[in-house]
């Protein structure tokens, strides 16, 4: 346990390090006027508008956290649905799997603005983004995962009785979490990003929103600020993905 | 038309024929039994058929002509009658091993805690005490071999077809997995028909052995190993067992 967290340790030290190095480098940049320092506040002063605009800030974040979620939730939902119906059926994978591919060519920015028009201001329009830009992460990798089942697993399977609702949850969905997951974890990033952009869009809370207010008074550090607040937050994110990655998957936990 | 099978008899396999996409016959009017608590080797070089047959007995074929009984009811074509196990292990890598091995319990629909019970009460004859808990990957080949005989046996103890089950093994291994198979057998009794290409492996394990050969796949001889299963410790290397050896490449020699 100690030499495993020891290793932890000084495979950390190295990003660490370079992250450390280079908040100095800005800082000292800062402090010297080499840049002017409303264009580019200096690390300390970011941190002070994090705190000092803090709550203002977690009131923001919790809608546009909540957003994501929903998003993140219903896009999951649909593109599992998606996932099983054309795996289950040959038909509706060939003809949908190009076109899902197609949807994504498709940008995000692009079709804000029109979802605002059609869905309004409030929550609608950033769910319903979400939701496109997770689904396709998820169908994919799950329609990858259920196609990657080796078929003497499954002949014998067959061969023993088992009808496909069992094969699916014997073999398939199991066989395909670690496909799921890693989608999971792309999608994740895409979500928050997502919401934000559809709020600059249009709407009356979130973190987008608050870029917007902040932007237009030139408030430089509390455009920092809420970059990095933001950058956390998918950070977290996607590290509630890895654990529960480990909790679903306690199989690979005991690799190595 | 013909003589009523015999409802005493695991499976027998009465003139069978088959071919693919009507070709020339892969087997031609093949006829063998397997009585109960027999193991029934089916020895031949590659490609005489070895694994169609296996296929047909399974189910997974069907066959032109003629029929499969088990326990004299025709299940020709039929899935599901028969466990088969292969070279590949073919468990599955999310599940520890009480749980693969539960498998055809839980898809005959028993609940899970009495197909963890039921398997769990075998483990210790076939030789996997300890490996309740484990992941297929955390277990050498031997021992997964081992689970997968397991596995086949829970979901038929009437009859099961063996197709090459050792033979990606190393040779060490092997050896231990006969005199291991040996020793379970000697408990459990399993109808089995082994399929193999081992001649070793054949004389040491049947209690008869069947060669297939020709083309189309036929039987072209019978051979009854006297030795009895429960004494076969230093078999291999006595000169009874040379002897079968001889008599069996000579048969295959001649063809």
């Amino acid at each position: 346990m100690t030499e495993k967290l020891r290793s932890t340790i000084s495979k950390a030290a190295f990003p660490v390090g370079a992250i450390l190095l280079i908040l100095v480098i800005w800082q000292v940049v800062s402090m010297l006027g080499l840049v002017p320092q409303f264009m580019l506040p200096s690390p300390v002063s970011v941190v002070r508008a994090l705190i000092k605009d803090f709550p203002l800030l977690m009131s923001h974040a919790a809608v546009t956290m909540l957003e994501t979620l929903i998003g993140l939730l219903a896009g999951v939902l649909i593109g599992f649905g998606f996932a099983v119906l054309m795996d289950m059926f040959t038909p509706l994978y060939r003809a949908f799997y190009p076109l899902i591919v197609l949807t994504q060519t498709i940008p995000t920015i692009a079709i804000a603005p029109l979802l605002v028009l059609w869905f309004g201001y409030e929550m609608l329009p950033k769910v319903i983004l979400v939701v496109l830009v997770v689904f396709f992460p998820i169908t994919v990798s799950l329609l990858d995962g259920f196609r990657s089942v080796d078929g003497d697993t499954v002949n014998l399977l067959r061969s023993m009785g088992c009808g496909r609702v069992k094969l699916f949850r014997y073999v398939k969905l199991p066989a395909s979490l670690g496909q799921f997951f890693a989608g999971l974890k792309i999608s994740v990033s895409y979500a928050v990003v997502g919401t934000v952009v559809s709020e600059w869009v249009g709407g009356f809370k979130g973190l987008g929103v608050y870029m917007l207010k902040v932007k237009s008074g030139f408030a430089y550090d509390k455009m920092f600020a809420v970059i990095f607040l933001i950058s956390a937050l998918s950070l977290l994110m996607m590290w509630l993905v890895s654990a529960l990655r480990r909790l679903c998957m306690p199989w690979t936990r005991k690799h190595n | 038309m013909s003589t009523c099978p015999e409802a005493a008899v695991p499976l027998e396999v009465r003139d069978v024929s088959f071919s693919y996409n009507g070709a020339e016959n892969v087997l031609e009017h093949l006829s063998l039994s397997l009585n109960k608590g027999e193991l029934v080797s089916v020895l031949g070089v590659s490609g005489c058929g070895k694994t169609t047959l296996f296929n047909v007995i399974a189910g997974l074929l069907k066959p032109q002509s003629g029929a499969v009984y088990m326990n004299g009811a025709d299940i020709t074509g039929q899935t599901g009658k028969v466990s088969y196990m292969l070279q590949k292990d073919l468990l599955l890598p999310y599940r520890t091993i009480e749980d693969n091995v539960a498998l055809p319990l839980l898809i005959r629909g028993v609940g899970k805690k009495d197909s963890r019970r039921q398997a769990g009460e075998r483990f210790a004859a076939f030789g996997l005490e300890g490996t309740q808990k484990k992941y297929p990957h955390e277990l050498s080949g031997g021992m997964r071999q081992r689970a997968a005989l397991l596995r086949t046996y829970l979901f038929s103890s009437e009859v099961a077809l063996l197709d090459e089950p050792f033979s990606a093994l190393d040779a060490i291994t092997k050896t231990e997995l006969h005199s291991w198979y040996l020793g379970v057998m000697r408990e459990i009794r399993l109808s089995t028909l082994f399929i193999t290409h081992d001649i070793d492996e054949a004389i040491l394990l049947s209690d008869r052995i069947v060669l297939l050969g020709g083309k189309p796949g036929t039987i072209i001889s019978e051979i009854a190993v006297a030795e009895p299963r429960e004494n076969r410790e230093d078999f291999a290397l006595s000169e009874a067992f040379l002897g079968y050896k001889r008599s069996i490449k000579g048969l295959l020699k001649s063809l």
